[in-house]
């Protein structure tokens, strides 16, 4: 990047000259993000589908079947009033998918803004914000979001602003970073001989060249969120029933621990398997997009 | 005649990569004999380090694979040694210095430690002896505060100092063989021929043979005694040095040595070879410098082969073959 | 930089992230719709003793000066009586922190012990089968609910092997050591009771394993980047022209120098681990801060809350400064640059 003579935006060079066969060969070459991809795009497919897939009303109650063992008439078993485990699960995909989208578009959007502004503007304004972020980050999260989550009142709305509320200053850091590189380039020292005005500067050279680090933040952070969101619901300060959410029906089934483990155990396998392809793919598009960005 | 130091015979290596294998060394013979200072000498990419890394065994493991040929060291292929041996042999009778003196020494560990490591592993000398045997290294060097340096860690010295550390550690074990990969390069111009000047004496007084790489023909011509031009993984032209760089008899030696700055005149333009390497992915079919050569003809379509033009003197190019013939 | 250089600078901040939790949990805390003072008064008490309870909190007072009373309060070691349990805040932390800080030191011990040579191993054979077995163990760690990976050892090492206890610190049938550190184990080895001490260690395995199974894949990952990082230094391929076998160029050359950048996540571990010990501690109703903030938080007991989060941060703000300090100590090139 110190090349002086750099004086056309990069991303559109970079562009259009993304090599799809590089792209193809690396992901080719990381069977990991290869799977996870795969595992991402399946659990998708079976969360918007899922009135296709279920097998039964995921809120339908059938009390002569309380408690069933896992068959063939209700694959992962039901729970202590009968609804089938599997439909739930699927139904309840769409819970912790929906938070995990919702959180790191906002905090993407609001971070990406306000950290590119932050950048941009410098000075005192700079200094301001980021120490407000410095703060935030310094707060332990788990507890600042289940405080914030409790004083908004239990619901998986608000624990998703909750988590998207501390998530913010992840993408304010990231967005300021990578725009105090790209001002010192040189194609944006050109843009400003030449009177640009500081929105132009941040559509046309800024924001575009934040969005693949903001990309790969945001997919590890939909599997974080997954996560945290159902640790939220486990606690009670997420979803509430009769909702299928898996952090509640992992809470629920607890008392059920022991004699019919099928309840607990399945929506937990839920959350570890959508987690870990969400990383995983995560993992590989940053190694690909920065590979000198080490796994932290 | 004694074995020679270092052989290598028909020696293939290509690195496996996303648009094709990288045939970086395509088929080199090399030798090196007792007390010989051999200059190997070629543009960046031309795989002069390749083939002295895989000589050695240093290249990483699974990045590159030896499609053919054979190395011996010391009379002994390498192919039959085992990891202990090699081991042995590294540091030991064969030894080995690098282009980059910054980042070559442990930054967390001070020269004392370093250089104890390599006597101790390699000699019966423990301890205090150890230590002076050490300390004797760095005087060889002219480090005049040898005593002082063990102490200190690497960022605390220059790059000149160093590199002298490291041909003092490399002469540690008394080695038949030194490989120095651009030893100086990264190095000041006056600090440069100093340390050349300790390296040439110190391999001169101990006996050592050295192959020594380097893609400055100016440092190349001061020091060795025979050399190997290398291109595209290749040797082109090899010969004793006054020979070769005399009578050059590949155009692409003659158009290094015309890139010499010191014979340029003052304020000609410097002479530079047009074009690049070519890529090894593809290897051209015939000569490999044929696209930068101002005497490229129909021949060299198919690919000539090192013959001899001279008592020792070998080129690899038709020009010389049509005048022989 | 110096070692007082080091110390001032990570007090300047402790302050400013003293100030900035009190002021975010205070916010925080009075966007409840709730009214403290009557939760505290109770469902039956007359509007005249909630309001004397108002007066005595001074919640009748606007809210910057509540917020100086409590900050005044922080400095001098008051954080307020727990509406929940009726007693000073700090007098509970007291009890519960030494039971969360035994866990969260046994979850390190245990993500360390196992994550390094992980780490390890996966660096020395990237892209090998062993490399793609440690990245998927430690992506799962990372990936693993905890508190639904809680639940699963207690059905497997309580329900079915019937090993271990599922939930406690030690057997309440055996006599509490003395308190001397607050650490069962220690104590109970200082007591000469061993016990207790098998006790206490058998009821800290699944929950340490729980929790430290998850830090186990951030230390792998860490130690796995950077060996990576040092295996590619020249001086790797310096130590291997020397003839240092491969078990030593990884052990004795690379390895201590990965361990300098890795001292800063394993002191973000342990600090993760603190908090991270919430969810935790109340699948194993381990007696902790964390089981204790989850009821508060449920109870909207927020003067508790608040206390746990400064003392979490205070915690944090420490551990940095040590990590600071004893990276000084090991790196000699941030040591001399004074």
């Amino acid at each position: 990047m110190s090349d002086a003579t750099v004086s056309v935006n990069p991303i559109k060079r970079a562009l259009s000259r993304v090599d799809w066969g590089y792209l193809w060969y690396q992901v080719m070459k990381s069977p990991l993000t290869l799977g996870g991809g795969a595992v991402v795009l399946t659990v998708l497919f079976l969360v918007i589908f899922a009135p296709v897939f279920a097998t039964h009303d995921p809120n339908a109650i059938d009390l002569r079947a309380r408690l069933a063992a896992p068959s063939w008439d209700h694959f992962f078993g039901t729970d202590e009033v009968g609804r089938d485990l599997y439909s739930r699960i699927l139904y309840g995909g769409r819970q912790s998918v929906a938070v995990g989208f919702f959180v790191v578009l906002v905090a993407g959007f609001i971070g990406t803004f306000v950290g590119a502004f932050a950048g941009l503007i410098g000075g005192r304004v700079d200094v301001v914000i980021m120490r407000l972020m410095d703060v935030v980050l310094s707060v332990p999260s788990l507890v600042l979001i289940m405080a914030l989550a409790a004083a908004l009142g239990p619901s998986l709305i608000n624990a998703a602003i909750a988590i998207a509320l501390v998530r913010i200053p992840v993408y304010v850091r990231i967005s300021r970073g990578q725009t105090l590189l790209i001002r010192e380039m040189s194609f944006v020292t050109a843009a400003e001989t030449f009177k640009a005005s500081k929105l132009h500067i941040l559509r046309w050279h800024i924001l575009p060249n934040i969005l693949s680090p903001v990309m790969v933040q945001a997919t590890l952070d939909l599997g974080s969120t997954i996560l945290l969101a159902s640790a939220l619901s486990f606690i009670g300060l997420g979803a509430q029933q009769p909702t299928a959410e898996w952090g509640a029906m992992v809470a629920t089934g607890r008392n059920y621990i022991l004699d019919q483990w099928w309840y607990s155990a399945f929506p937990g396998f839920a959350i570890l398997i959508t987690a870990t392809a969400f990383n995983l793919l995560g993992d590989g598009i940053r190694d690909i997009l920065d590979p000198k960005q080490k796994a932290r | 005649m004694a074995d020679p130091v270092l052989k290598i015979d028909g020696l293939e290596v290509l690195f496996p990569g996303f648009s094709g294998d990288v045939h970086a060394v395509n088929g080199v013979d090399l030798d090196v004999q007792r007390g010989e200072i051999v200059g190997l000498v070629g543009e960046s990419g031309s795989a002069k380090s390749v083939t002295a890394m895989t000589a050695l065994g240093l290249l990483p493991p699974g990045a590159f694979r030896q499609s053919a040929g054979t190395i011996s060291i010391l009379g002994r292929d390498v192919a039959t040694m085992s990891e202990r041996e090699m081991n042995k042999l590294r540091g030991g009778d064969v030894a080995m210095i690098f282009q980059e003196p910054q980042t070559a020494l442990n930054p967390t560990k001070t020269i004392g430690k370093q250089m104890l490591r390599v006597i101790e592993l390699h000699s019966d000398l423990r301890g205090m002896a150890a230590r002076d045997r050490a300390i004797e290294l760095l005087k060889d060097m002219r480090i005049n505060d040898a005593e002082e340096i063990l102490g200190r860690y690497p960022f605390e010295l220059s790059g000149g100092m160093r590199q002298r550390i490291l041909i003092g550690m490399a002469f540690a074990c008394s080695p038949k063989l030194l490989v120095a990969d651009e030893p100086t390069t990264a190095l000041d111009v006056t600090v440069q021929r100093q340390v050349l000047q300790l390296l040439h004496a110190k391999a001169r007084q101990t006996g050592a043979s050295v192959l020594f790489i380097s893609h400055d023909l100016a440092v190349i011509s001061q020091f060795c005694d025979r050399i190997y031009v290398m291109y595209a993984g290749r040797v082109v032209e090899s010969g004793p040095a006054q020979k070769v760089l005399g009578n050059p008899q590949h155009p692409y030696t003659a158009a290094l040595i015309e890139a010499l700055p010191e014979d340029a005149d003052p304020g000609a333009p410097l002479a530079s070879i047009p074009g690049t390497v070519p890529n090894l992915v593809n290897p051209p079919k015939g000569c490999a410098f044929q696209a930068r050569c101002r005497h490229a003809h129909a021949a060299c379509d198919s690919r000539p082969v090192l013959t001899d033009v001279g008592s020792k003197h070998q080129a690899a190019c038709w020009l010389r073959e049509e005048i022989s013939a | 930089m110096s070692f007082l250089n080091v110390i001032r600078r990570r007090l300047m901040f402790l302050i400013l992230v003293l100030f900035g939790v009190t002021v975010i949990t205070f916010t925080i805390s009075n966007l409840i719709p709730g009214d403290p003072a009557r939760m505290i008064a109770g469902d039956r008490a007359t509007p005249e003793i909630v309001q004397n309870i108002r007066e005595d909190l001074g919640l009748d007072k606007p809210l910057p000066v509540q917020y100086l009373r409590y900050l005044e309060g922080v400095v001098q070691g008051d954080f307020g009586n727990s509406i929940r349990t009726r007693r000073p805040v700090l007098e509970d932390l007291r009890i519960f922190f030494p039971a969360t800080l035994e866990l969260a030191l046994t979850a390190l011990f245990f993500a360390t012990a196992l994550g390094i040579p992980l780490g390890v191993a996966s660096a020395v054979w990237k892209d090998k089968p062993v490399d793609h077995f440690v990245r998927v163990i430690a992506v799962t760690g990372i990936s693993t609910p905890a508190f639904w990976l809680g639940l699963l050892v207690i059905l497997l090492f309580y329900g079915n092997l019937g090993w271990l206890p599922s939930g406690g610190r030690i057997d309440p049938s055996l006599e509490m050591p003395t308190r001397v550190t607050g650490f069962l184990m220690i104590d109970s080895l200082l007591a000469g009771d061993l016990q207790a001490f098998g006790s206490a260690l058998k009821h800290i395995l699944l929950p340490a394993f729980t929790l430290g199974f998850v830090h186990l894949g951030v230390v792998a990952r860490q130690v796995r980047a950077a060996m990576l990082e040092e295996l590619q230094q020249d001086y790797i391929r310096t130590a291997k022209a020397n003839g240092l076998s491969r078990f030593k160029v990884v052990f004795t050359e690379a390895l201590p120098n990965a361990m300098i950048p890795s001292i800063t996540v394993l002191g973000l571990a342990l600090g993760d681990l603190l908090y991270g010990a919430v969810l935790t501690e109340t699948v194993f109703a381990w007696p902790g801060m964390g089981a204790y903030v989850v009821n508060s938080i449920q109870a909207l007991d927020f003067p508790a809350v608040m206390g746990f989060t400064v003392v979490v941060s205070l915690a944090y703000v420490l551990i940095n400064l040590a990590v600071d300090l004893i990276y000084m100590a090991v790196d000699p090139r941030i040591r001399e640059v004074s």
